[in-house]
C-alpha cells in the first residue's frame, strides 16, 4: 500500500519543499479531491477523507518526475476537457505490474528506468543505441494533447510530451526492405513483477511486444513519448520512453520500450498473440467494428468529478484522426484487418 | 446459535459495503475505479451464492439442521451483491443508456450469462418469503432449484469476462463443479423429470 502514516518526528513536506512544486503538490489534491468527493458520504465518514488527503500528500513525496521543456506544437492543442493528472497516474494497464489499474501505480512505484538505452537496428543502415541524456538532446521536445482510446471501451486526453517517432527512425537510415517497425518493452522480471509472476501478469507473453506499418510509424501523428502533463513519465504511465499511436487502441502504445528494430515482415503483437480473435495487428479505432465481448461504439470519457458523473460519448472513426490516417487504409477491410 | 450466525452474515455481507466505499474512498481502486467496483461486486456475489450453495451439504455433514434457517439470508444477499453489480455497470459503465444496455445483454454471450442468472436469482428473491413457499406449493421447487443452473452459468460468465486470467475464473470452476458434485443425485432427478417430461 501507499499510505504510510507520517510520524511526528517527521517535519512537514511544506517546510522542505520549494514553493512552486509544494503548489503544484497542492493541484494534484485538488485533483484527488475531485475524484473523491464523487461519492457523498454521510458525516461521519468526513474524518476518513481527511486522513486520506494527508496519505496521498505522502504520496506525492516518492514522485520522482523532473520538469521538461517542450515546445507547444499548436496543430495539436484541441480546447478538450483534460482528463485530471491524478486519473492519468493512478488509471493504468500496465501488466508488467499487475492486471488491476491501480496496481501499476503500486507496484511500479520503485522501478528504476536509470541508466536506460534504447536501441534502433534492423533493416537499417546505421542503426544505433542512445541513452535517454542523448535522445533527450538530439531531439527537441513538443506538446501535444491527444486521445487516448482504450480497446476496453474508455477514453482519456492527455497533454504528451515526446518526440516524432518518424525523426528518431530517419535517423537510422531504414533501407529499402523496411516496411514494418516493431517494439519490445524491457524484460525484467527482479523489478517488474508480473513477467515473473503469471497471477500479477494475467499470463500474457512476456516482454511485451508491438508493432506498426512502416507508414504508419513515419505518420506525422505517431510520438514517442518522454512525458505527460509537463514532466517526465511515471513508470506507471510507461517511463522512461513509449509509444502514443492516437488513431490506434491504447495496447498498441507499448510503454517502457528498450528495443526497436525496422523489418520486411510483419513483427508479431502481444495481445494478438494472446487472443487473436479479440486483438488485431491493426487495432485502429472503429465504432463500425465491436469487440467480441462489448460494443466499441462508444466510450466513457474519464473526465473531471467523481464515477457518478459517467460521460459515454460517441466513439469517433480512427479516433477523430480521419483526416491524417484513414488514407493509409484506403482498398483495406477494415473489418478483416482488426 | 442460528441468530449469533445471522447477525455475523448481516455484519459480514452488509460491511462488506462500507468496505467496498473505503476502498473506494483510500483510492486504492485509482483514479477512476469503476472497473473494479463492478468486479468487486460482481466476486462478492459469487461469493455469496457459494456460501449458499454450501449450507445444505454442511447440514448434511454435521446433522445440525438448525443452519437451514441461515440459507434465505445468504440468498438475498446474494441477490443484493448480483444487483448491485448489474446496476454499477449499467450506471457506470453504460451511463445508463438504455438502447446500448439493451442491445449488449443479448448479443454479448456472457453477458446473456450474468442477466439471465440475475433474473433467475430476482425470480428466486421475490418468492423467498413464506407466503410465497406455501402459495406457489410444487411449483415453487421447481423455480428455486434453477440455482443449479445459476451454479452452472455464473462461473462460465466469470471465465468470460476476463481478458486473459484464467486461474481465478478456473479455481471457482472448480468449487462449483464440487457443489454440483456432491448434489449429484438430487440433479439426477431433475433431469429425469425434465426428460420424462419431454418424452411426453
Amino acid at each position: 500500500m501507499l499510505i504510510r502514516s507520517k510520524k511526528s518526528s517527521e517535519i512537514s513536506e511544506s517546510s522542505t519543499t520549494p514553493e512552486s512544486i509544494y503548489l503544484q503538490r497542492r493541484e494534484i489534491l485538488k485533483g484527488l479531491g475531485i475524484a473523491a468527493s464523487g461519492l457523498i458520504l454521510p458525516g461521519a465518514a468526513q474524518a476518513g477523507i481527511l486522513d486520506y488527503f494527508s496519505s496521498k500528500e505522502e504520496e506525492v513525496v516518492a514522485d520522482r518526475r523532473r520538469k521538461l521543456s517542450a515546445t507547444l506544437n499548436p496543430a495539436y492543442q484541441p480546447d478538450w476537457q483534460l482528463t485530471p493528472e491524478s486519473k492519468v497516474l493512478t488509471h493504468n494497464n500496465f501488466y508488467e505490474f499487475g492486471t488491476g489499474k491501480a496496481d501499476p501505480v503500486k507496484n511500479a512505484r520503485n522501478f528504476n528506468t536509470e541508466p536506460w538505452h534504447i536501441v534502433i537496428d534492423g533493416e537499417v543502415d546505421k542503426p544505433f543505441k542512445l541513452s535517454m541524456e542523448e535522445l533527450f538532446k538530439l531531439f527537441p521536445l513538443e506538446d501535444r494533447i491527444y486521445r487516448l482510446r482504450c480497446v476496453e471501451a474508455w477514453s482519456m486526453n492527455i497533454p504528451w510530451v515526446g518526440i516524432r517517432l518518424a525523426d528518431l527512425i530517419k535517423r537510422a537510415q531504414p533501407n529499402s526492405n523496411a516496411k514494418y517497425v516493431a517494439f519490445e518493452t524491457l524484460h525484467d522480471p527482479k523489478q517488474m513483477p508480473g513477467q515473473s509472476s503469471r497471477h500479477i501478469g494475467g499470463g500474457i507473453p512476456y516482454p511485451y511486444v508491438e508493432g506498426l506499418r512502416i507508414d504508419e510509424a513515419m505518420n506525422d501523428l505517431t510520438m514517442l513519448s518522454v512525458g505527460l502533463y509537463g514532466k517526465t513519465l511515471a513508470p506507471q504511465n510507461g517511463a522512461p520512453i513509449r509509444l502514443v499511436v492516437p488513431w490506434k487502441y491504447g495496447f498498441k502504445s507499448i510503454k517502457s520500450i528498450v528495443k526497436i528494430r525496422l523489418t520486411s515482415q510483419q513483427p508479431p503483437n502481444t495481445w494478438n498473440i494472446t487472443n487473436a480473435r479479440e486483438y488485431g495487428f491493426y487495432a485502429n479505432v472503429n465504432p463500425e467494428v465491436d469487440h467480441p465481448r462489448w460494443s466499441q461504439g462508444s466510450e466513457r470519457f474519464i473526465g473531471e468529478g467523481g464515477i457518478l458523473s459517467v460521460s459515454r460519448e460517441k466513439t469517433k472513426m480512427f479516433n477523430g484522426y480521419a483526416d491524417e490516417v484513414a488514407s493509409l487504409y484506403s482498398g483495406m477491410d477494415l473489418r478483416k484487418n482488426i | 446459535m442460528v441468530i449469533l450466525l445471522k447477525i455475523v452474515i448481516h455484519l459480514l455481507a452488509g460491511g462488506t459495503f462500507a468496505y467496498l466505499f473505503l476502498l473506494i474512498d483510500s483510492g486504492a481502486f485509482g483514479g477512476d475505479p469503476v472497473k473494479d467496483i463492478i468486479h468487486f461486486t460482481g466476486k462478492t456475489a459469487i461469493n455469496l451464492l457459494i456460501a449458499t450453495l454450501l449450507v445444505t451439504p454442511v447440514v448434511k455433514f454435521t446433522k445440525y439442521g438448525q443452519l437451514n434457517r441461515v440459507r434465505r439470508l445468504l440468498g438475498i444477499y446474494c441477490f443484493v451483491w448480483a444487483s448491485s453489480h448489474f446496476a454499477t455497470f449499467a450506471f457506470l459503465d453504460l451511463g445508463l443508456d438504455l438502447s446500448l444496455l439493451s442491445t449488449e445483454l443479448v448479443k454479448r454471450p456472457y453477458l446473456v450469462l450474468g442477466f439471465s442468472s440475475w433474473l433467475i436469482l430476482l425470480a428466486m428473491a421475490i418468492t423467498s418469503t413464506q407466503a410465497m413457499m406455501l402459495r406457489l406449493k410444487r411449483r415453487w421447487k421447481q423455480l428455486h432449484q434453477l440455482v443449479y443452473l445459476v451454479a452452472i452459468l455464473i462461473p462460465i460468465h466469470y471465465l468470460w469476462s476476463t481478458k486473459s486470467e484464467w486461474i481465478e475464473p478456473s479455481i471457482y470452476i472448480a468449487i462449483f463443479v464440487g457443489l454440483l458434485i456432491v448434489r449429484h443425485q438430487q440433479i439426477a432427478k431433475i433431469i429425469n423429470q425434465l426428460n420424462s417430461k419431454v418424452v411426453a
